[in-house]
């Protein structure tokens, strides 16, 4: 009875989607209030259904009802509670609902929280995140419907996939999709000017909040990937170049470029064009990778659907809204134009340089992971991108980007002076020349290592640098608590993501650059010197999980003759599955991480082992959540939260921040 | 600055930066594409000789070989037309079974073994290795590889 509930909840949904999409678009365009006023009410019934829908999946899993084809092949009755409300993500179907579930939450708060904008632009802004909901729900319905019953009920359900039987998967796909789909409402934004033709300064002061949410989220949701993977698949790695992963990692390249734009946009009314094009572009992408990633095109742990029907559908919708977008653009952009002019060294010059680099960026990564999907569906050849690709063409794109970080904001809008811009960074970048001829000659590191290192001390020391000229030119008279305070949230999120990045790249160069493995064999009782370490093998013995049993090692890690940490990394065999998983085990540290996997016991008793020691790993994902943290601080800034007729008072120098 | 001029600068950097990724992107592709090769075309004498390239099939029951040291590996990788003997140095993935598919990157020695230094995972009991689906399939055993690839 409950599924047929949230079946029935799923139909009145789309209908709801449609009443949202279509008369609010029809009232806006003949300017019929009533017809407008009906997007929020639309929008928040709307919410509820899919809602309560969500909630009959859930309670489905968490009691079992193996009757539905959705539960039983992505739950079991011995799977921990937990993982069984999880589970409603686990599979296709459920993810899909997800999926929805977000795009109409990210719909009722852009509802509520429009009540500044004038009211042709919300209902034609909730119209738009009306159809898209509308082809989730129908390709949900039509194709992959997880109310399916399964008759007769299957007696236990398949389990959920042990990979994804971790902490990992309760939060990752949550805060992923809050990204992905967070991206539809600068879409949505994107789409009502050109509709409206009003595209200006107030438009994009609008999207950027939202943009900086969703960036946010899905800043949080990669790092939580790629930290899960680390853990999880057993083998030290943090980042595969792997297609699912690019397919997230390109919308946040051009959500990057975006939030650079839009800043450009709201500061200086420049860009108008291109800020468009860039939102559409960056929920295209975002579509695209829940295309790439469901359609199962890519056979990997995350795709679930090998039903043609299913890739036509997503396929179809994909050059629908595409297309769609893009005719639509091509059409009005050309009566908004580019907005006000500038000098050739200005801000907004080297932010146009940061775009077309992250653009570019996104592009090589589009490539490569495009090109052998391509080359396979026409019968040309098997061929593989791997890593050394993306290394050898992403990380030269990226070095400038990273150069310009720490001296973008020192160059004025406009128009600026080199001269005066040389003066004011001068200390930044001489004291990063001292650091650097300190890290060559006082460590021995390669080129790679020193190379990122110094990258990281010029971005730090640059915004610190910016933050102290600041303070100082602040208003003389107050004291400095109080310039402190008066400072925007948007320029302390600009500083908090520039360090974040510095801290991310330390990571990234020291790990890359001096980590070690070895793989050995190894019996209870011996030990093996790797660099100024001693790992011994202590014990073994059998351990049982609730749905799985396990050989547990104990390993203990020596430093001389001081204990640094007694590890146990297991060997997992899940039962209902029939399937090994290596479970590795790991001690933290902010300087190192030390990294054990239990390869497969060999005939005569010894178990094959990978012994890691990994400098500085835990500051990729430290200074991702710092990042993330910078996004999110930006998005609460005052001047978000004014009307816009009192902010149009005042002065102008109140609000300078990137 | 004018539009005009503005838009020729978006246009420039966008040519500057494209440009630049196209020259990394083709030597990037000359030095690190991996192509796929069955064992039947490696028999053939289709496969590079002095380059890194990916193979695969099925893992040919009773092949696994571990030598003394404990942490190498024999084993044989087949289309059910051709074999490829293949060395690997390093903990093999959780479902690396005999019997199973299984792709495996490395390059071809003197004496004509594969030596790999990346075997790849799948990530359930039900899931072949497309490319190791492929290669069956290309070996003239197409039932086979459906079975398997479900």
């Amino acid at each position: 009875m409950i599924p047929e509930l949230g079946n029935f909840a799923l139909v009145m949904a789309l209908c709801l989607a449609l009443v949202q999409s279509v008369l609010p678009l029809a009232g806006a365009w003949r300017q019929e209030a009533r017809w407008i006023a009906l997007a929020r009410p639309a929008a928040a019934a709307q919410c509820a259904l899919v809602s309560f829908s969500f909630g009959c999946l859930v309670y489905a899993l968490v009691n079992n009802d193996f009757s539905v084809a959705y539960v039983a092949s992505n739950s079991n009755s011995m799977l921990p509670l937990h993982y069984r409300v999880a589970a409603a993500w686990g599979g296709h179907e459920g993810s899909l609902l997800l999926w929805v579930q977000i795009l109409v939450l990210w719909t009722v708060a852009v509802a509520w929280f429009s009540h500044q904008l004038p009211p042709a632009m919300a209902a034609r802004v909730l119209a738009v995140m009306g159809l898209i909901s509308v082809g989730f729900l129908a390709f949900m319905l039509f194709t992959s419907n997880p109310f399916d019953r399964l008759l007769p009920a299957a007696r236990d359900g398949h389990d959920l996939n042990p990979l994804l039987q971790d902490l990992g998967m309760i939060i990752h796909p949550p805060l992923l999709y809050m990204g992905y789909v967070g991206f539809s409402v600068a879409f949505s934004f994107a789409i009502a000017a050109l509709l409206g033709g009003q595209l200006d300064a107030a438009w994009a002061r609008w999207s950027r909040p939202w943009t900086l949410v969703a960036w946010a989220f899905l800043t949080l949701g990669i790092c939580m990937g790629s930290f899960w993977a680390y853990y999880e698949l057993g083998w030290g790695g943090w980042w595969f170049w792997d297609a699912v992963e690019n397919a997230s990692f390109m919308p946040w390249l051009v959500g990057t470029a975006l939030l650079h734009s839009l800043a450009v946009t709201e500061k200086r009314g420049s860009f108008k064009n291109w800020t468009v094009l860039l939102a559409i572009i960056g929920f295209s992408l975002s579509l695209l990778g829940t295309f790439l990633v469901r359609s199962g095109v890519l056979t990997s742990v995350h795709s679930f659907a090998t039903d043609p029907r299913r890739g036509l559908f997503i396929l179809i919708f994909l050059v629908i809204v595409i297309g769609g977008a893009l005719a639509l653009y091509a059409w009005r952009a050309p009566s908004v134009g580019l907005g006000g002019g500038f000098a050739l060294f200005s801000r907004e010059s080297l932010l146009l340089v940061n775009n077309v680099l992250l653009l570019t960026a996104a592009a090589t990564v589009l490539l490569g992971t495009l090109y052998p999907l391509v080359l396979d569906a026409l019968d040309l050849g098997k061929i593989s991108v791997g890593p050394p690709y993306f290394e050898t063409v992403f990380v030269p794109l990226m070095l400038p980007v990273l150069l310009l970080m720490a001296a973008a904001p020192f160059v004025d809008w406009r128009n600026a002076s080199a001269r005066q811009v040389l003066r004011r960074i001068s200390w930044a970048a001489l004291a990063t020349l001292l650091a650097g001829l300190l890290i060559w000659f006082g460590w021995k590191v390669t080129p790679l290592v020193a190379g990122g290192l110094l990258l990281a001390v010029w971005i730090l020391l640059g915004t610190a640098l910016h933050l102290a000229q600041r303070l100082a030119t602040a208003d003389g008279g107050a004291s400095l608590l109080r310039r402190i305070r008066r400072q925007p949230r948007g320029y302390w999120g600009m500083l908090a993501a520039h360090a974040g990045v510095a801290v991310f790249v330390v990571g990234v160069s020291l790990v890359k650059g001096t980590e070690t493995a070895d793989d050995a064999s190894m019996r209870v009782g011996d030990s093996i010197s790797s660099g100024a370490l001693r790992y011994s093998f202590q014990a073994l013995q059998r351990v049982d999980g609730p749905n799985y049993i396990a050989a547990r090692a104990t390993f203990e890690v020596w430093q001389g003759d001081q204990k640094v940490a007694t590890l146990y990394p297991e060997k997992r065999y899940f039962t209902v599955q029939q399937m090994p998983m290596t479970e590795a085990a790991i001690d933290r540290g902010w300087r190192r991480d030390l990294y054990i996997s239990l390869g497969e016991p060999t005939k005569d008793g010894a178990w094959v082992v990978r012994l890691q020691h990994k400098p500085f790993v835990s500051w990729i994902w430290a200074g991702c959540l710092i990042i993330a943290a910078g996004g999110l601080l930006a998005a609460t800034d005052r001047r978000y939260r004014q009307p816009l007729r009192q902010r149009a008072e005042l002065p102008i120098g109140a609000a300078q921040t990137a | 600055m004018t539009r005009r001029q503005q838009r020729l600068l978006l246009v420039l950097a966008a040519l500057a930066a494209l440009s630049v990724a196209a020259g990394l992107i083709l030597s990037a592709f000359r030095s690190n594409l991996v192509f796929f090769f069955t064992p039947s075309q490696v028999a053939a004498g289709e496969a590079p000789r002095n380059r890194s390239f990916r193979m695969g099939g099925l893992v040919e029951r009773n092949s696994l070989h571990r030598e003394a040291d404990g942490v190498s590996v024999t084993f044989v990788v087949t289309d059910l037309a051709q074999r490829l003997p293949v060395r690997y140095r390093g903990i093999l993935p959780d479902l690396f079974k005999e019997g199973q598919g299984v792709v495996a990157q490395g390059r071809l020695d003197s004496s004509h073994h594969f030596i790999a230094d990346e075997v790849l995972a799948k990530h359930d009991e039900n899931y072949m290795p497309p490319d190791a689906a492929y290669a069956l399939k290309k070996g003239g055993h197409a039932g086979a590889a459906q079975g398997g690839a479900k």
